[in-house]
């Protein structure tokens, strides 16, 4: 398995201005357009399938909603009382403000126990954090098992959407990807078999990794419990078979209370896959026990900060922390149904990528990301914890564009996009819009002169004709009639 | 959900508020608007400053130019008529947006959420206000609805625009397929993001086309255009009506009410 490691690449970080280029690249891929397609449409299918009563479904997500916003209300509270249950329970704490220090934990932690192997359940705050490169770096293979993942990283790519990491990918392409990866594999086209020669590999792993690693659903601060929703088993492995498990989560991942996690449980399953439970929850609650005859000898948690404080500070951003993970928003996006997970250069895609990777990653990397919307509102209408997607992307818009609101702090990269002609331009509307008369006259002109229509008309007439007056304006066809004319 | 209530007994006078693109773009569409109210009696005043409501601006980012277009505009309408707009849109930033937009400015803010109140989409309007009964007059025809995404999701534009259609014995609703995707348009997005919204607005004239109506409605002059103009960019014949030109033309001989 030498190939996973040359594989694993560092994130690059896309470059606002190379956004729009991998876009046009995107949907000109007919075949990843198609398969985007039949994939999202059968995610959608199988979601609007589990609710069927759009009032419960609205009582529901009220209460999800609810829950997170009243967490989040309590966030630092709570995290302190996280830490103490969990470390009253034997479970070690640690908190990192950003991925090179998350990272640098986990490092040291695998090397204090000489690992040379890591196994890993799926954790996007991992991907995040580009952990599987910092392990490489340090000489210690980390093999992700989750078989989504397991394709990605054997391709060396990386995941293309948080729930389905490798739905981009068709059979025939997996087929030739594990005939020529993995050692000793015969291709085939059988699913079955697919899955049979992975699990193969993976197996034999689980045995022999010292450290497992695995992300956190719901970290509940009351009882020092990690809920862990999964569906392979391969989570459940990770957690118990090692000695050492180490779980990575945000900082936003706290709840109060054990009851507070069904709901956004039920949610979170039946919004992602149109499942009403996964085959697997996990609940870690402490290391083995003397007299216990399975378990980690040792689980530690790390907390990940990487500027989700920044959108915790802010009273309309944080809303973008009540998020669970559950891809609903991408499933139903047009735009990432156009142009799949890959385009957007982010370790989250879609609408919630949109809203959370400016915070990440700062807007001067990421301002071009709000501006893929058409603030069509199917996100808005499908989150279970009901983000007000569109919302964000208009505020992120105005940040990107503009100075601070007096009163607030600036964000990272705030004004990142600013330009003095697009200044101009909004200035010239403004001034043209709130002059009747003067709006008027141009309507006049513009009606008068439409023969001068230009024919190409920037991005409109790539597939459009171009936009043209009519032969007179509605104010003057009213005024006519009024007049008797 | 039923804003009709606010107006229980029949306004016998109304403001249009028309829009940028159906001022510029889609007068025919206006005017068969105002006559589809006129028929029901009701007295049709059309503010002769209007310009836009800001969503341009506002959806941009430019909060400080949304804010100064929209306080123009809401002084246009001291009498308390409901405000008809034939787009879901425009009525969507009047009825939900500009009380966010003022949200630091308490006075203003009340204003907005006044204004607000008496926001109606035309077909909601017809339906809920008006309750409009018709007599079908035109030929025997197969349509498909496409509902803007501010329509459908901010002022229940495809359930209304439906009830409408369905009024006419002889014209026949046939679904698309993603009949609630975007088309696209998504106004300045179409320009940032010409290859996706292109992308978009081809498969959304796919689908239309797909049904084998003769014409697509919708109550939207942005998403019509956008559609429109990418059939035609094809050199294909088929072509969408805003609904209130398709209902004038399907009520033209039953008789004037008014």
């Amino acid at each position: 398995m030498n190939t996973v490691q040359e594989n694993t690449q560092a994130l690059k970080f896309i470059p606002a201005s190379e956004f729009k280029n991998r876009t046009t690249e995107a949907v000109s891929d007919q075949h990843l357009r198609q398969s985007f397609r039949g994939a999202m449409d059968f995610l959608m299918a199988k979601r609007a399938a589990q609710f069927p009563d759009l009032a419960a479904f609205e009582a529901q997500r009220g209460l999800a909603e609810h829950i997170r916003k009243y967490s989040l209300s309590r966030l630092p509270d709570l995290l302190e009382q996280l830490e103490r249950t969990l470390t009253a329970n034997g479970i070690q704490v640690h908190w990192a403000e950003n991925a090179e220090q998350a990272n640098a934990l986990i490092v040291g932690i695998a090397r204090k126990h000489a690992a040379k192997l890591m196994v890993k359940g799926k954790s996007m705050v991992s991907e995040e954090t580009e952990l599987n490169h910092a392990m490489a770096a340090a000489g210690i293979e980390a093999l992700e098992s989750d078989m989504g993942e397991y394709i990605v990283q054997l391709n060396g790519e990386k995941p293309s959407h948080i729930i389905m990491p490798a739905i981009h990918k068709t059979k025939v392409q997996i087929a030739k990807l594990f005939a020529e990866k993995v050692p000793g594999a015969n291709y085939t086209e059988s699913v079955d078999e697919l899955i049979g020669i992975g699990r193969a590999v993976l197996r034999e792993k689980f045995m022999t990794a010292e450290i497992g690693l695995s992300g956190v659903n719901f970290a509940v601060a009351e009882t020092g419990t990690l809920c862990l929703v999964e569906n392979e088993g391969n989570g459940r492995m990770c957690t118990t078979v090692p000695n050492v498990h180490i779980a990575i989560t945000g900082i936003e991942k706290v709840v109060e209370k054990l009851e507070h996690v069904p709901p956004l449980f039920g949610l979170l399953t039946r919004s992602a896959t149109g499942q009403a439970i996964t085959t697997y929850f996990n609940m870690i609650s402490r290391p083995r026990q003397p007299g216990e005859k399975d378990g980690p000898q040792e689980v530690h948690l790390v907390l990940l900060d990487n500027g989700r404080t920044q959108a915790y500070a802010d009273e309309q951003m944080r809303a973008t922390l009540q998020c669970i993970r559950c891809g609903a928003c991408m499933n139903h996006c047009p735009v990432y149904t156009r142009i799949g997970g890959h385009a957007y250069g982010t370790t989250y895609p879609g609408p919630i990528g949109e809203i959370i990777s400016p915070h990440l990653m700062g807007l001067a990397a990421t301002h071009a990301l709000p501006t893929a919307s058409t603030l069509c509102g199917a996100c808005d209408e499908v989150c279970p914890v009901k983000i007000p997607i569109p919302d964000l992307l208009i505020r992120l818009r105005g940040e990107a564009t503009h100075d601070p609101r007096p009163g607030h702090a600036p964000l990272v990269g705030q004004g990142a996009a600013k330009s003095t002609l697009m200044n101009i331009v909004w200035a010239g509307w403004a001034a043209l819009y709130t002059r009747p008369a003067l709006y008027r006259a141009f309507g006049w002109l513009a009606t008068r002169f439409r023969f001068l229509t230009p024919p190409v008309q920037s991005g409109w007439t790539v597939s459009r004709t171009p936009m043209k007056p009519a032969s007179r304006t509605l104010h003057e066809l009213v005024a006519r009639r009024r007049s008797g004319r | 959900m039923e804003r009709g209530n606010r107006y229980s007994r029949r306004p016998t006078d109304i403001y249009f508020y028309a829009t940028c693109l159906v001022d510029l773009f889609c007068p025919e569409a206006g005017m068969d608007a105002i006559s589809l109210i006129e028929r029901e009696g009701v007295t049709v005043h059309f503010p002769e400053d209007q310009t836009c409501c800001g969503q341009p601006a506002y959806t941009s980012g430019f909060a400080d130019e949304a804010r100064a277009v929209a306080l123009t505009q809401m002084q246009l309408f001291p009498n308390d008529w409901p405000v008809i707009i034939p787009s879901g849109s425009c009525a969507g930033i009047m009825r939900h947006h500009y009380p966010k937009l003022f949200a630091d400015d308490p006075p203003l803010k009340a204003q907005a959420e006044a204004l607000a109140e008496r926001v109606f989409e035309l077909s909601e309007f017809l339906l809920n206000v008006l309750k409009v009964q018709w007599q079908d007059t035109g030929p025997p025809t197969t349509v498909t609805l496409h509902t803007s995404c501010a329509a459908r999701r901010e002022m229940g534009t495809h359930e209304h625009a439906r009830a409408l259609l369905a009024q006419l014995p002889n014209v026949n609703v046939a679904l698309q397929a993603h009949e609630s995707e975007c088309c696209g348009f998504g106004g300045t997005f179409s320009l940032k993001h010409p290859s996706i919204s292109s992308a978009m607005a081809g498969d959304k004239a796919d689908a239309l086309k797909e049904t084998g109506a003769e014409a697509f409605i919708s109550a939207d002059c942005g998403c019509m255009m956008n559609i429109n103009q990418t059939l035609q960019k094809r050199g294909d014949a088929f072509q969408g009506k805003h609904l209130a030109s398709f209902l004038c033309a399907r009520l033209a001989n039953s008789g004037e009410k008014a």
